[in-house]
C-alpha cells in the first residue's frame, strides 16, 4: 500500500536505525510530506539546540502521493532547525530522488545525532546501512552520485548529497541531486556537513500499491488533460518557470543593485530569447507532463562543455540581479553553486547587500580580501565569490555565514549594514519587487522559513481576476488590485495554508492554484487521496491540516529562536524606499508601515493568533496541537 | 492492420510517467520496476532513450520458448505471451537482444508489452508524443514527410513546416 512507507530513525551517534509506522492517526493529523516532517522535527529536535550541534535532526520527507501517479508527484522536503534562520529548516526538491525513497519503502528519515567520520546512507528495500563516506569527502555534487553508483553497481541509484559548501558548514549549503533538482533553501546541507553526512543514496523495488487502481489511472489522466489546457503549462513547457522574465522585467517588478533600481540597463543579454543559443532541450521531473527542466551546454569559451539543466527564474533573478549582463554568467554560476551545494537565491541576496555596502564606502578592499566589488564586476565576481563561499575563503568566510552573520560581522563598520542586507528571520529575499504587493511583502515577512515565494505567494494577485471569482476561491472579500491591502491577510492565509497542502501531498507547486485558477487544488486532491490511498477527506479537513502544520512551524520558530510580530518584518527599504521606475501601477510603490500593520493584525487574527503572532490556547485546542509538547518554554 | 509504438526519443523528456502508467495498468501498483517499458536516461548528455518491446517480425523469444508460450500475432503486431504455458525458465529474457523481456520478482512471473490490449497506457499519457500507436504501414511515412519538409524548407518555399 501507498500508506505501508515507513519513518526510519536513524541516529549517528550511536550507530543504531530503527524503523516505526506511520499511524493513521498521523495521516490524519499530518497527511505526510512537509506535515509529518514538521511534526517529526517539532518532536526530534532537542530545545534551544545549536542547529550545528548533534542535538538536531535533519528529516527527510516523501509527500504522501510521491512516487505516485498523480501529477508531477516527485516532491522531497529537507528539514531541520536552519542555521540560517535558527527556526524551521525547510525546502523541498522535484527530480526522482523523493520516489525512489518511497519505491524502497521509507516516506521519512529522522537523522540525529553526528558521525565522528564521514558516512552516507544506502537505503534500499526496506534497509538502510551507514557506509563510510571518506573517500566522498571533497567530491563535488555532480562527480558523488557517479562514485556511489559505480562502488554499488546499480546505475538507478539515487542521490542526494552536499557539496564542498555543506562540509565546510557554509550555512547556505543544500542538499542536491542530479544536475537539476536542488533543495535549496534554509541550510539543510549544512546541517548534514554538521553531522557529516554526505549523501543518502536510495533504491527501490517495492510496490505503491493503489487502492483503485482503475479510477485512479482514469482520474490522472482527466487531471493532467486539465493542466495541459492551461495558458501557463504550455509557457513552461517552452520556457520553464523563465517564462515569466520577459514580462517583470519590462514592468518593473523585479530589482536590480540589491533592491536600489527597478530597472536594469543591459537587460537584452538575460532575456528568454537570449538563452535560446544554449538551451538543448526540455526535461521533466518524475511524472511531470508539464517538463519545466531547460537543458544547456556552453559550446565555446573558457566553459566550453558545461551542461546542466535550469536554471529557473528565481535563479535567474538572483544572480541577474547584480550586474551580469549575460547568460554565460548566469549558467556558470548556476552550475558552480550546483556543483558546490549553495543556495543561489540566498547567496545572491548576500552578495547584493555586500556590493552595495563596497558601494557605499562602508566596507573597503580591506574587508573584501582586495577584491574590487563594483557593480560592473559582476561577470568576473560570480565566479570567484562562490568558490570563495564554498571554501570559506577570503570574502567567502563572510558570505559563508548568512545574512545574519554577515550583520554580525560587518556592522563593526556601521550601523546602517543591517539596513542593506535585505533578509526575513535571516534569510534572504529574492530578486523581485514584492513592496507594491502589500499580499507579497505580507507572505515573506510571515513565511515560517523566511523570505520565501514558495511558503505563501498569492502570483493570482497579478492576475487581476474578477472579484465575484476572488470570493469564491478565498471565502471572504479580496480586492483585485494587487497594490491594495483589502482582503490580502485572507488572502495569503488561503496560499500559505494551501502550499502547505501540496507539501504534504508531494506534488509540484506550478502544477496547482499557484500559478492559475484552473490548475488542480482541493477537490482534486481530495479525489487523489480516494483513488490512490483510498483514504477519505473534505476538503475542509485537508484545508485544516494546513492550518495544523503551518501552525505547528510557528510554534517551533518561537520555541527555538524566539520568533513573534517583530519578526513578521520586510526589509525596511520596501517600507521607505518608493520603486524608482516602472509601469504607472507600478511606479512610486512602497509598503506603508500602518497599512501594513493593520493587515498583519488581520492576518493574526485569522489564525487565530495573539497580537504577538503567537497561537492562542483555545487555537492549539481547536487544531489539536495540544498533544504536541509545549512551545513556550522557560527561558 | 499491425500496429507498433514508435519511438521519438528527442521528444522524450524522461518524466517517466509510462513507466508507472504501464505498472499501474498491468500490476494496480506504482513501481516502475515492474513496467514493460524503461527510460535510460543519460543525465549528462541530456537524453532520455525510451526502451520496450520491439514486437519483432522473427522474435528470438519466440524461438527459444521450449513451451511454445510466446507466439506472434500477425493480426495484432503484438507478440503475446501465455502464462499458463510458461515455466518461467527466462530464456526469452536471455535470447532477447533489446532487454524487451523482464521477470516481475513480485508476482514470479515473465512480463513483456502486450499493448495493453490495443490501447497502451504508455502512449495514452505521453504528452509529448514521444510514444505514439500507429500502423505498421504508415509508421516511415512520418520520417519521409519531415524530410520532404527539409527540402522545402532548403529551396526557400518553408519555414518553420517541421
Amino acid at each position: 500500500m501507498t500508506l505501508k512507507s515507513k519513518i526510519a530513525i536513524i541516529d549517528l551517534t550511536k550507530n543504531e536505525i530503527r524503523t516505526e509506522p506511520i499511524s493513521e492517526k498521523m495521516r490524519r493529523l499530518y497527511l505526510g510530506g512537509r506535515g509529518i516532517g514538521a511534526h517529526l522535527i517539532y518532536n526530534h529536535v532537542e530545545p534551544r539546540t545549536d542547529p550545528l550541534g548533534p542535538g538536531n535532526v535533519l528529516v527527510i520527507s516523501a509527500g504522501i502521493l510521491t512516487g505516485t501517479m498523480a501529477p508531477a508527484a516527485s516532491r522531497v522536503h529537507f528539514g531541520g532547525k536552519s542555521p540560517v534562520t535558527n527556526g524551521f529548516g525547510s525546502s523541498n526538491m522535484g527530480g526522482y530522488f523523493g520516489p525512489e525513497l518511497k519505491f524502497a519503502g521509507f516516506e521519512h528519515l529522522v537523522i540525529k545525532g553526528a558521525s565522528p567520520k564521514p558516512v552516507y546512507l544506502w537505503v534500499h528495500d526496506g534497509e538502510i546501512e551507514i557506509r563510510d563516506a571518506s573517500h566522498l569527502w571533497g567530491k563535488d555534487t555532480f562527480e558523488t552520485p557517479q562514485i556511489i553508483r559505480d562502488e554499488l553497481e546499480d546505475e538507478e541509484i539515487k542521490v542526494a548529497c552536499i557539496g564542498l559548501a555543506g562540509e565546510n558548514q557554509v550555512r547556505l549549503a543544500n542538499f542536491r541531486t542530479g544536475p537539476k533538482d536542488s533543495a535549496g533553501r534554509t541550510g539543510t546541507g549544512c546541517i548534514a556537513g554538521s553531522k557529516k553526512l554526505k549523501a543518502i543514496a536510495v533504491r527501490g523495488h517495492q510496490d505503491l500499491k493503489l487502492a483503485h487502481p482503475k479510477e485512479a489511472l482514469q482520474y490522472a489522466k482527466k487531471v493532467v488533460d486539465q493542466i495541459m489546457s492551461t495558458k501557463v503549462a504550455k509557457a513552461m513547457s517552452v520556457d520553464g518557470t523563465s517564462f515569466i522574465w520577459n514580462v517583470t522585467n519590462t514592468s518593473g517588478l523585479l530589482e536590480f543593485y540589491n533592491g536600489q533600481v527597478n530597472k536594469l540597463e543591459n537587460w537584452r543579454g538575460l532575456t528568454i530569447e537570449a538563452f535560446e543559443k544554449y538551451k538543448t532541450g526540455m526535461a521533466g521531473c518524475f511524472n511531470c507532463t508539464v517538463h519545466c527542466r531547460h537543458q544547456f551546454r556552453i559550446n565555446d569559451g573558457a566553459w566550453a562543455g558545461t551542461f546542466g539543466e535550469g536554471p529557473e527564474y528565481n535563479t535567474q533573478t538572483a544572480l541577474g540581479s547584480f550586474g551580469a549582463d549575460n547568460w554565460e554568467t548566469l549558467l556558470v554560476g548556476w552550475h558552480l553553486a550546483n556543483k558546490y551545494g549553495i543556495d543561489t537565491t540566498g547567496w545572491s541576496n548576500d552578495v547584493r547587500g555586500v556590493m552595495e555596502l563596497y558601494q557605499r564606502g562602508i566596507i573597503d578592499k580591506e574587508v573584501t580580501g582586495g577584491l574590487d566589488l563594483s557593480w560592473d564586476n559582476a561577470n568576473q565576481l560570480i565566479p570567484i565569490l562562490l568558490e570563495q563561499t564554498a571554501k570559506k575563503e577570503g570574502l567567502g568566510a563572510i558570505l559563508a555565514e548568512g545574512s545574519l552573520g554577515i550583520i554580525r560581522e560587518l556592522s563593526k563598520y556601521s550601523k546602517d549594514v543591517e539596513y542593506y542586507i535585505l533578509h526575513v528571520k535571516g534569510l534572504g529575499k529574492l530578486g523581485n519587487v514584492d513592496r507594491v504587493q502589500p499580499s507579497f511583502a505580507l507572505g515573506i515577512a510571515t513565511s515560517t522559513r523566511g523570505a520565501d515565494h514558495l511558503r505563501s505567494r498569492p502570483a493570482l494577485d497579478h492576475y487581476h481576476l474578477p472579484e465575484d471569482v476572488l470570493k469564491k476561491l478565498y471565502g471572504g472579500y479580496v480586492s483585485s488590485d494587487f497594490r491594495s491591502y483589502e482582503g490580502k491577510a485572507r488572502m495569503v492565509r488561503w496560499h500559505e495554508l494551501t502550499y502547505a497542502v501540496v507539501d504534504c501531498i508531494g506534488t509540484c507547486k506550478f502544477q496547482t492554484v499557484f500559478f492559475s485558477p484552473n490548475l488542480p487544488a482541493y477537490k482534486e486532491w481530495v479525489n487523489y487521496l480516494k483513488y490512490i490511498t483510498g483514504l477519505e477527506f473534505t476538503e475542509e479537513e485537508l484545508f485544516n491540516i494546513g492550518e495544523r502544520v503551518y501552525t505547528l512551524e510557528r510554534m517551533f520558530n518561537y520555541r527555538e529562536a524566539g520568533y513573534t510580530r517583530k519578526d513578521d518584518r520586510i526589509p525596511e527599504r520596501c517600507i521607505r524606499e518608493p520603486l524608482k521606475y516602472g509601469l504607472p501601477a507600478i511606479k512610486g510603490g512602497h509598503i506603508d508601515r500602518k497599512k501594513f500593520n493593520k493587515m498583519l493584525d488581520e492576518y493574526y487574527e485569522l489564525h487565530g493568533w495573539d497580537k504577538e503572532g503567537l497561537p492562542l490556547p483555545e487555537t492549539l485546542k481547536r487544531l489539536e496541537l495540544d498533544e504536541e509538547p509545549p512551545y513556550k518554554l522557560e527561558r | 492492420m499491425e500496429k507498433m509504438i514508435l519511438v521519438d526519443y528527442t521528444k522524450c523528456t524522461g518524466c517517466r510517467l509510462c513507466e508507472t502508467v504501464c505498472s499501474v495498468m498491468n500490476t494496480g501498483a506504482c513501481n516502475p520496476e515492474r513496467s514493460r517499458i524503461k527510460i535510460i536516461r543519460w543525465e549528462w548528455e541530456g537524453l532520455q532513450i525510451p526502451t520496450l518491446c520491439l514486437q519483432c517480425d522473427e522474435p528470438a523469444c519466440v524461438t527459444v520458448c521450449p513451451v511454445k508460450a510466446l507466439s506472434r500475432n500477425s493480426g495484432s503486431g503484438c507478440v503475446k505471451l501465455n502464462l499458463s504455458l510458461c515455466i518461467g525458465c527466462k530464456l526469452c529474457m536471455q535470447a532477447c537482444p533489446f532487454g524487451a523481456m523482464s521477470y516481475d520478482f513480485i508476482k514470479k512471473e515473465m512480463i513483456k508489452c502486450e499493448f495493453c490490449d490495443g490501447d497502451p497506457a504508455c502512449v495514452k499519457f505521453c504528452e509529448t508524443q514521444a510514444l505514439q500507436f500507429v500502423d505498421v504501414s504508415n509508421a516511415s511515412l512520418r520520417k519521409k514527410r519531415s524530410l520532404g519538409a527539409q527540402v522545402l524548407m532548403a529551396i526557400g518555399k518553408s519555414e518553420g513546416a517541421l
